[in-house]
C-alpha cells in the first residue's frame, strides 16, 4: 500500500476523560476508496474515534493524518470530511433544499453552485420530489437520506458515519446497506462507519476494525475477521463461536496441535501471537457436524435443541463437561439424534482455530 | 368552540369526557371574573362621560378617544386637527419597551445560554439565583436602582474613582435609567423562557453545523437563533408587554422627560384631578395595539408550524 492510497492515518491517538482512556494508542489506515467499519460494543471508543476525526473530540497525544496532512488541531469547520449523525442533526427551520445546501454555501460557492450540486445529490439519494419539505415532514428512512445527501454535497474527502442505520426498522435497515454500499462506490471516496451490528459490519464493509476497551482488537476483511479472529474477543464478537480451553502442545509453521479436553489431540491454524501452554481455539457451530457415536473427532452427549428456521441448533456436553453449540441445517432435521443421545462431531478440515489468547 | 363528539380529540378517556363541563367551571369563572369582566368594565368606562372628583357619569359619550386623537385648541372651540401629545406618548413608550426588551435580550440569552449549558445539579441553582431578586417588592427594587445609579450612589462613585468619569453621569431622570429601571424589572422574563428552550436545543445540530464548515458566529446566527426562536419571542413578549405599561420606573426614575403610558394612565385614576373615562380609553388603545401585535406573530407562528409539519 503506497503512501498516496491512504486517506485517513491514525497514528497512536490517545484520548482521555479525566481518569478514563477512552482511546489507548490507536493507530489505523483506512485507504482512499474502502468502506471502512469501526465496529465494537458500546463504550469501545468507536464513536470517539470518528468524533475525534470529524474534530468535535480534542485527542490528547498522537497524530491523525488526512491525506498527510495532520488534522489533529483543526477545528471541525476546517476539516474537509463531513459526517452522518446518527439521529441525523437536521437543521429543523430549513428545508431538505436548504439543509442540503448548508455546507456548499459556508464553503463560498455561489448560491447557484450550491443549489445545482444539492439537487444532484438529492437525486443520488431520490429525494427530488422532496426539495421544499421541512424534516419533520419526512420519514425516517428519508431523513437518513437527506443527512447523507447534506454530508455528500460539499465533496468531502471522507465520509464519516456515525451509527447512521441503528434509527430504522429492520427491512428498512437492511434496504440501505446495499444503497450506502452502493453509494460508496459511486462517489469512490472512503466511508468510515461505526456501527455495534456485526452483520452490518459484515455486509457491508471493505474492512472492519473491531474496538474493544478503547483498543483495536482486529483489522482485517470480514471474511478475515469471521474466519481468522486472533483473540477471544474477536472471536466471540463476530459470530457465534465455540470457545474451547486447550492444551496447545506444539507450534509449527503457523499450525498448531493442541490437546482437547476429551484427550483428543488436534492439529489447526493459529493465529498470530499464539503460545504453547494453555489457551483457546475458537469453533465456528456450522463447521461442525454430527456423526454415529464413536466416529469423529470428539465424543458428545445432545443436551437441547432450538428450532431456528433455516437451522437447528443443537446443544451438546463434551465428556469434561463443556458446552459446544453445533449447527445443522433444516432439510437434515428428520435425522438428528434425540435429546441425551450420545453422538460423535466432526471437525471441517481447519475448522477449529487457535487464538492468541 | 366546536362540541365534543365522540372520536374527537387526542386525550381524555370517556370518564373524564362526560365531566369536563363540570371540571372546567374554575377555569372559566377564573376568565370571566378576573379577566373579561375588568375588561368589559374599562370598554364601557372609557365611553362615559367623567366626573370631576373621580369616577363617571353614566352618559355616554366619545369624549375620551376624541381627547386622545383630536386637538380642538384649548377651549374645543378650534377646527379639530391631529392631537400628537399622547400619540408621542405611545411612541416613546414603544420605543423606550423596545429597548428595554433588547437590552434584556443582549444580557438575557447569553445568562440562559450559560445556566442550561451547566451541569443538570448546578442549573437549578443558578435559575434560582436569577430569580432571587424577585421576591423584593417592584418598588422597592425600583428605588434601589435610583440609589445606585443618582449622582451620588455606589454607581457615579465607583467610575469616579476608577477614573473612567470626572463627572458623575447625570442619569436620573433621563430615558436611560428609565432603561435601566425595566431592565431590571423585568430581565428574568427574558433569561427563563430562553433558558427553557436552550435546554431543549439539540446540540448535535451545533456540530453538524460545524461540520458543514460553519463558525461559532454563523451556527449562532444560522442554526441556534432560529432553533430556540419561540423561547427568544416568549422572552420578548413577557418584556416588552409589561415594559410598555409600565409606570413605577418612569415615575421613579425618568421624572417629567420619561413620562410613559403607564404614567398617563395611573395619573387619570389617581387624585381628584384624574379622568377615568380618559384613562380607560388610554389602556383599551394601548390593549388594542398589543393584542393586534400578539395576534399577527400568532397567525405568523402558526403557518410556520404548518409548513414545517410540526
Amino acid at each position: 500500500m503506497s503512501g498516496s492510497d491512504v486517506a485517513i492515518n491514525i497514528d497512536k491517538v490517545v484520548k482521555r476523560y479525566g481518569s478514563f482512556t477512552a482511546l489507548h494508542g490507536v493507530s489505523l489506515d483506512i485507504r482512499a476508496d474502502e468502506f471502512f467499519t469501526l465496529l465494537g460494543p458500546s463504550g469501545c471508543g468507536k464513536t470517539t474515534l470518528l468524533r475525534s476525526i470529524a474534530g468535535f473530540e480534542a485527542v490528547n497525544e498522537g497524530a491523525i493524518r488526512l491525506y498527510g496532512e495532520d488534522i489533529a488541531a483543526l477545528p471541525p469547520h476546517k476539516r474537509p470530511v463531513n459526517t452522518v449523525f446518527q439521529h441525523y442533526a437536521l437543521f429543523p427551520h430549513m428545508t431538505v433544499l436548504e439543509n442540503v445546501m448548508f455546507g456548499t454555501l459556508r464553503l463560498g460557492w455561489s448560491r447557484q453552485e450550491s443549489e445545482q450540486r444539492a439537487r444532484q445529490v438529492l437525486a443520488l439519494v431520490q429525494l427530488s420530489d422532496f426539495l421544499k419539505r421541512k424534516p419533520g415532514q419526512l420519514s425516517g428512512g428519508q431523513q437518513q437520506r437527506v443527512a447523507l445527501a447534506r454530508a455528500l454535497a460539499p465533496r468531502p474527502k471522507v465520509l464519516l458515519l456515525d451509527e447512521p442505520l441503528s434509527a430504522l426498522d429492520l427491512k428498512l435497515r437492511q434496504a440501505v446497506r446495499g444503497e450506502l454500499k452502493q453509494l460508496q462506490r459511486e462517489t469512490g471516496i472512503a466511508f468510515v462507519f461505526v456501527t455495534h451490528d456485526q452483520e452490518e459490519a459484515l455486509t457491508m464493509s471493505d474492512r472492519i476494525a473491531v474496538m474493544s476497551d478503547g483498543r483495536v482488537q482486529q483489522t482485517g476483511t470480514p471474511r478475515e475477521i469471521y474466519e481468522a479472529p486472533l483473540n477471544r474477543f474477536v472471536a466471540g464478537f463476530i459470530g457465534e463461536t465455540n470457545l474451547i480451553e486447550v492444551e496447545v502442545l506444539e507450534m509449527r509453521g503457523g499450525r498448531a496441535t493442541v490437546r482437547l479436553p476429551g484427550g483428543q489431540d488436534l492439529t489447526c491454524p493459529a493465529a498470530p501471537g499464539a503460545r504453547l501452554g494453555a489457551g483457546h481455539v475458537s469453533l465456528r457451530p456450522e463447521r461442525v457436524s454430527l456423526c454415529p457415536p464413536g466416529s469423529g473427532d470428539i465424543r458428545a452427549q445432545v443436551e437441547n435443541q432450538v428450532y431456528l428456521g433455516t437451522d437447528i441448533q443443537l446443544l451438546t456436553r463434551l465428556p469434561d463437561g463443556e458446552p459446544m453449540v453445533v449447527r445443522v441445517q433444516n432439510s437434515d432435521a428428520d435425522n438428528l439424534p434425540g435429546l441425551g443421545a450420545a453422538v460423535g462431531l466432526k471437525l471441517e478440515a481447519d475448522a477449529a482455530r487457535l487464538l492468541a489468547d | 368552540m366546536a362540541a365534543t363528539t365522540p372520536g374527537s380529540g387526542g386525550g381524555g378517556s370517556d370518564l373524564y369526557r362526560g365531566n369536563a363541563p363540570r371540571l372546567m367551571l374554575p377555569t372559566w369563572l377564573m376568565i370571566g371574573v378576573f379577566l373579561l369582566l375588568p375588561v368589559l368594565l374599562m370598554g364601557v368606562y372609557s365611553f362615559l362621560t367623567k366626573e370631576f372628583r373621580g369616577g363617571v357619569i353614566w352618559s355616554p359619550t366619545l369624549a375620551a378617544y376624541d381627547q386622545f386623537f383630536l386637538n380642538r385648541g384649548l377651549f374645543g372651540d378650534e377646527p379639530p386637527s391631529i392631537e400628537w401629545t399622547y400619540l408621542g406618548i405611545f411612541w416613546r413608550s414603544i420605543w423606550q419597551a423596545g429597548s428595554a426588551t433588547l437590552l434584556c435580550f443582549v444580557v438575557g440569552f447569553p445568562t440562559a445560554w450559560f445556566i442550561a449549558t451547566r451541569a443538570p445539579q448546578h442549573r437549578t441553582v443558578w435559575l434560582f439565583l436569577v430569580t432571587i431578586p424577585y421576591w423584593v417588592n417592584l418598588l422597592i427594587r425600583t428605588v434601589s436602582m435610583k440609589f445606585l445609579i443618582r449622582d451620588e450612589g455606589p454607581l457615579n462613585a465607583f467610575l469616579l474613582w476608577s477614573g473612567v468619569i470626572d463627572q458623575p453621569l447625570g442619569l436620573i431622570n433621563t430615558n436611560v435609567a428609565v432603561l435601566l429601571g425595566l431592565f431590571y424589572s423585568y430581565l428574568p422574563f427574558m433569561v427563563l423562557p430562553i433558558y427553557a428552550a436552550v435546554e431543549r436545543y439539540d446540540f448535535a445540530l451545533s456540530e453538524a453545523a460545524a461540520d458543514l464548515y460553519a463558525d461559532s458566529w454563523t451556527t449562532l446566527r444560522l442554526v441556534i437563533l432560529p432553533a430556540v426562536r419561540p423561547g427568544i419571542i416568549a422572552g420578548a413578549i413577557l418584556v416588552f408587554v409589561p415594559s410598555l405599561g409600565a409606570f413605577l420606573a418612569p415615575d421613579l426614575l425618568g421624572g417629567a422627560k420619561a413620562f410613559m403610558i403607564g404614567s398617563l394612565i395611573e395619573e387619570q385614576f389617581k387624585g381628584a384631578a384624574g379622568n377615568w373615562p380618559f384613562g380607560a380609553a388610554v389602556a383599551m388603545i394601548l390593549m388594542t395595539i398589543v393584542m393586534g401585535v400578539l395576534l399577527i406573530y400568532a397567525r405568523a407562528q402558526t403557518r410556520a408550524q404548518a409548513r414545517e409539519g410540526a
